[in-house]
């Protein structure tokens, strides 16, 4: 249970509130209409690719994940059927569909 | 019944956005249950979802607070876990940086990482696209999701106890993202970027509050450009 008084929950949530908004706007409010340099551009279209796997690779694997080999398993058919179809759609429902139709089988 | 070219794209953006409501909507659900069963009331709940709006760094924060960690530390985890999205920003500003003020910190408030991913995705595939059309086609992803969220939260909340939060439903948050990059690895850059990323952040997993994550990100960053200029001259050369 959450032993935090009302003042406490609300400073989180509006603390939470402004600097996700003040990260979120950084670049969109400061830079505005200004070009930014090829450089940059050019590290800019990794982000998608450089981000998400170090977000995604410890809930997986490594110390702080309970490393599931049923889990593991459906990620690598997401990645695998990700990249054959290039379709978003297609690789969620082939990763959480084989991840609840083995989890019933299996128990 | 014809449609303004705007409009036209905010339709394609809902439809392309669609498989992201399947995990959008029990995650939301699933949130409102456990901040409610630990113990706050359905205006904090809906505080949470309607002002900060990002999954997973409510999540951690609910995860900290029911540990009763000082505030100061729920905060800057939490905050943490969202500063990937400046490098959101920073990717989204040369495409929208044009629209006004107003606009654009509307769409800072919904730069979550679906509409981020899929129109970073659009804008590279179509450059060409006006204003208006990238706009239409950002909020487009990012509106009805945004409401699914707030809803799905409420429900949640409201239904608290008759939801089981135990059903593995965490796991569709790695397969959504999984499945957002797999298409992206079309090139020896992308993956070389993409391999980075996962062994440095596993590499540097003690450093706190999940730094090692903007680490390893940074460096991913760079060994992608780097390897797209390789084969840039390799090209130019044979």
């Amino acid at each position: 249970m959450i032993e935090a008084s009302p003042t406490q929950i609300w400073i989180i949530i509006i603390g939470m509130a402004i600097g996700t908004f003040l990260i979120r706007f950084s670049f969109l409010g400061l830079v505005g209409d200004r070009p930014l340099p090829a450089w940059l551009l050019r590290l800019l279209r990794y982000t998608p690719v450089a981000v998400l796997p170090a977000v995604v690779a410890p809930m997986l694997i490594g110390a702080k994940a309970d490393t599931d080999p049923l889990r593991l398993f459906c990620a690598a058919v997401t990645i695998i059927i990700g990249v054959w179809t290039r379709n978003v759609l297609w690789a969620i429902l082939a990763g959480l569909g084989l991840f609840f139709g083995l989890g019933a089988v299996l128990g | 019944m014809s449609y303004s070219p705007a409009t036209q794209q905010f339709l394609k953006g809902a439809k392309d956005g669609l498989p992201f409501h399947i995990v959008i909507w029990p995650f939301a659900a699933i949130f409102g249950a456990i901040a409610t069963q630990a113990g706050l009331n359905v205006a904090e709940v809906m505080g949470f979802s309607i002002l900060v709006i990002a999954g997973s760094a409510q999540l951690a924060a609910l995860q900290l607070m029911t540990e009763n960690a000082p505030t100061v530390i729920v905060l800057a985890t939490a905050l943490a876990v969202n500063l990937r999205m400046g490098m959101y920003s920073a990717a989204i500003t040369p495409h929208i940086g044009k629209a006004s003020l107003a606009t654009r910190a509307f769409a800072a408030y919904m730069l979550y990482d679906q509409p981020y991913a899929l129109a970073s995705i659009k804008f590279e595939k179509e450059p060409d696209l006006s204003l208006s059309e990238k706009l239409g086609y950002f909020f487009g992803v990012a509106i009805p999701i945004g409401i699914a969220w707030y809803l799905l939260t409420l429900a949640g909340a409201l239904l608290g106890e008759m939801i089981p939060t135990d059903v593995g439903v965490d796991f569709a948050v790695p397969i959504t993202f999984l499945a957002v990059v797999a298409p992206m690895l079309k090139t020896l850059a992308h993956v070389a970027s993409a391999l980075t990323s996962v062994v440095l952040v596993l590499v540097l997993s003690f450093m706190p509050y999940g730094t090692g994550l903007l680490v390893a990100a940074v460096a991913a960053l760079l060994v992608g450009a780097q390897v797209e200029s390789w084969m840039e001259k390799r090209k130019a050369a044979a």
